[in-house]
């Protein structure tokens, strides 16, 4: 199988702060590839690489076989990347179906009515609430609405930073049946999380990433039973009861 | 009555008398600090020599003034806002009244104005206290509605209102107002102006304060190419349109990366350039002496004139009326009527195009906007353009109205102006900025014969506008697309 996306080598800076230092990772095409490490490790500085703001300094970004390194973010988002970025960013005075049209800007027109059809099936609370603010959704909502506005632009690869951020154990468990929907629909994600446990299961291949490094990487439940991906990221988040008895 | 409120309120303030008095003592100290080398000392002069004159008067009377001000700003937080208002807007009254009417001769007329606006200031502060303590959350549920409400009824209400403006030079011309169709004019220039704003600093969020910039280039423009070319109105307005829009480009560029305070002070250079240019380019400009003897619009070739050149006819002889200068005026207002309405009609359309859209969304949030694969530099270039374009026409309306134009007609305060119908309506909202083009334009206007202190009483309005409604007078926005439009197709 060939890589959709491949990172090579990649160095990035914010200043003289490196923080990427020599990543390389790939995600082929029909996966879903987790990405999970500690608080400041460089996972959304990672996924902000590879759509070009900031540009990498060192190394090669390759989406579909084209070199994305050097390539304008606007471009890189119209050649079929798509993401929902950390704390969301939704456009809090439009309205849900406006913030909606806002994913559909890279996508032919002639789409938007169907394609608006399918994220307001995979999300149908999103329908109730068309009408209204984007600011005034509850945490969850907005969530969702990050995740069906990048689905808007009929992404080949979805980026997804930390879905289950700040959301109700429910509404976790709902998000990455989600997630494994779309996959499931075609599309190929990449996806950072805290939570390691959900993404590690849902996760067909992962890499743990350590201060601007690949730590391990490994299929999802290689990690998932890997003594130190366990010590650092699973105990005390989440008990064995919960691994044994709480399947998503 | 009035003794058993203060009663109850001083019964509240338990001996803080006290210290209110400290404070207001020690604010008026500092005062006469301030005051001596300002209002203390006044230099006469004489043929030869220059005396320095002491006005203990005056600058016991400021002192005074600053001292009660800021009792009764601290009686206002101690519970005493109903009556502190109602006096302060009593005696603020009684000062317009007065000065208006010229009935009561007051000693210093300046302090005296000084007095006015703290007055107005308490007023304000203390009716604004007032409300928000008694009304609470209900008035503030209420005003968030009144946007919604206003441009609900905007909808139903615009044939109405497009009935009145079409319909102004009827009543000028009954009544023989002339003022009203000079008026309309000027109202319905500013209007435009604020629409075409509106796009840049509303809709995309971009902080303009040169806007003036544009209107100077369209009239330059329209006043240069209708008298070295002979060019007609007509024919010279998309070239003023168009200069205007590749000035907007050119301003655009050099400030793409910047954002609120940073491109607030580039675009304000830019404004105070182009009209420092205008006034040193005497062979482009004719420097400050500006240019006259612009051509006036006719109506389609059929000049506006009491004695047409030898083997043409004019206006009032092609129709078979009198001559009357009142003609080109009502021409004049429904040119600019029809020019504003034209830029109210683009900017709604393309507020439901995508790169409207996109300026709405630049202005909520550049990183997301380009992670959804909009391209920002064309979108905030579109928008200076499109923006500076709508100001060209209204400064080529401007110079065929007056005649003559020179640099003194396009500086900052022009800007400031614009902005403020732009802030005060509502950022973004149309009728918001009819609205407050009325009160703004229109009221200096109507209280004309305050004169300079006209500008004063515009800065406290505006205060009090800031104070009451710091969204602006209709900060309501309309979604571009309607619920049912996802329903249509039901779901799968
Ligand atoms: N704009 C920036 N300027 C300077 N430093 C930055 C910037 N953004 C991130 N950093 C630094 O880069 C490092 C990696 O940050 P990043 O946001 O990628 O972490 P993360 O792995 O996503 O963490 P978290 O799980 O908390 O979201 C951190 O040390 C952070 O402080
Ligand atoms: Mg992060």
């Amino acid at each position: 199988m060939s890589a959709m996306l491949s990172v090579q080598g990649v160095h990035t800076f914010y200043g003289h702060i490196e923080a990427l230092r020599g990543i390389d990772l790939e995600v082929r095409k029909g996966e879903i590839v987790a990405l999970i490490g500690s608080n400041g490790a460089g996972k959304s500085t990672l996924l902000m690489t590879i759509c070009g703001t900031p540009q990498a300094a060192k190394g090669r970004v390759v989406f579909d076989g084209r070199d994305i390194t050097k390539v304008p973010t606007h471009e890189i988002m119209r050649s079929g990347i798509a993401q929902a970025p950390e704390g969301r960013r939704i456009f809090p005075r439009m309205t849900v179906l406006e913030n909606l049209q806002m994913g559909a800007s890279s996508a032919p027109p002639e789409h938007f009515a169907e394609d608006l059809e399918r994220a307001l099936a995979i999300f149908p609370i999103l329908k109730e609430r068309q009408g209204q603010r984007g600011g005034t959704l509850s945490g969850g909502e907005q969530q969702m609405l990050a995740i069906a506005r990048a689905l808007m632009s009929r992404p080949r690869l979805l980026l997804l930073d930390e879905p289950s951020l700040g959301l109700a154990p429910m509404t976790v468990r709902r998000i990455f049946q989600v997630i494994r929907d779309i996959n499931r629909q075609g599309v190929t994600i990449f996806l950072v999380e805290q939570n390691a446990y959900h993404a590690l299961r849902l996760a067909h291949r992962a890499y743990v990433m350590v201060t601007g490094t690949i730590g391990m990487t490994g299929t999802g439940a290689e990690l998932l039973a890997n003594r130190e991906v366990r010590a650092a990221y699973l105990e005390g988040g989440v008990t064995e009861e919960v691994v044994a008895g709480g399947a998503p | 009555m009035q003794k058993a409120v203060a009663a109850e309120a001083g019964a509240r303030l338990e001996g803080g008398w006290a210290e209110m008095l400290r404070d207001a003592a020690s604010v008026a100290a500092v005062s006469i600090a301030l005051a001596i080398p300002l209002v203390g000392f006044h230099l006469i002069d004489h043929l030869s020599t220059t005396q320095v004159e002491f006005r203990f008067g005056q600058l016991f009377y400021a002192v005074a003034v600053i001292f009660l001000g800021r009792l009764g700003l601290l009686l206002i937080g101690a519970g005493w806002a109903r009556p502190i208002a109602s006096f302060t807007s009593a005696l603020s009254l009684a000062w317009l009244v007065n000065s208006a009417a010229s009935a009561v001769p007051v000693a210093y007329p300046a302090l005296g104005w000084f007095t006015f606006l703290l007055a107005a200031t308490l007023a304000v502060r203390g009716w604004h206290t007032f409300y928000r303590d008694t009304a609470g959350a209900a008035a503030k549920a209420r005003q968030a509605g009144l946007g919604a409400m206003v441009s609900r009824a905007a909808v139903h209400l615009t044939p109405f209102l497009v009935l009145v403006a079409v319909s102004v030079p009827f009543y000028a011309v009954m009544a023989d107002d002339k003022r009203a169709v000079d008026l309309g004019i000027l109202i319905f220039t500013y209007i435009m102006l604020g629409w075409g704003l509106n796009v840049v600093v509303g809709l995309a969020g971009l902080l303009d304060l040169g806007y003036v910039a544009f209107y100077a280039v369209g009239a330059y423009c329209y006043a240069i190419v209708s008298i070295e070319l002979g060019l007609s109105f007509w024919e010279s307005l998309p070239l003023a349109g168009a200069l205007a829009a590749t000035f907007g480009v050119l301003l655009g560029f050099p400030v793409l990366r910047l954002r609120g305070d940073y491109l607030a002070i580039v675009t304000l250079g830019f404004g105070e350039i182009i009209r420092i240019i205008l006034l040193n380019w005497n062979e482009l400009s004719n420097g400050p002496k500006g240019i006259g003897n612009i051509p006036r619009p006719g109506f389609f070739g059929i000049a506006f004139t009491a004695s047409p050149p030898e083997g043409s006819i004019a206006f009032h002889e092609y129709f078979g009326l009198d001559y009357s200068p009142m003609h080109r005026q009502i021409f004049l207002y429904y040119i600019i009527l029809v020019l504003a309405m034209v830029t109210n009609w683009f900017t709604l359309r393309i507020r439901k195009l995508p790169i409207g859209r996109a300026w709405e969304a630049l202005r909520e949030d550049e990183t997301a906007c380009r992670a959804l694969g909009i391209n920002p530099t064309n979108t905030k270039l579109t928008a200076f353009a499109i923006g500076a374009m709508f100001g060209g026409f209204a400064g080529a309306f401007f110079a065929t109205r007056q005649g003559f134009i020179s640099p003194e007609s396009f500086n900052f305060l022009e800007s400031a102006i614009i902005l403020a119908i732009v802030v005060l309506g509502g950022m973004g909202s149309q009728i918001g900025v009819v609205i407050a083009a009325i009160v703004l334009i229109g009221g200096p206007e109507w209280f004309r014969d305050l004169e300079l202190y006209r500008m004063l009483a515009f800065g406290a309005l505006m205060v009090a506008i800031m104070i009451w409604r710091p969204q602006g007078l209709l900060a309501h926005r309309d979604p571009t697309i309607r619920l049912g439009v996802a329903g249509r197709g039901g779901t799968p």
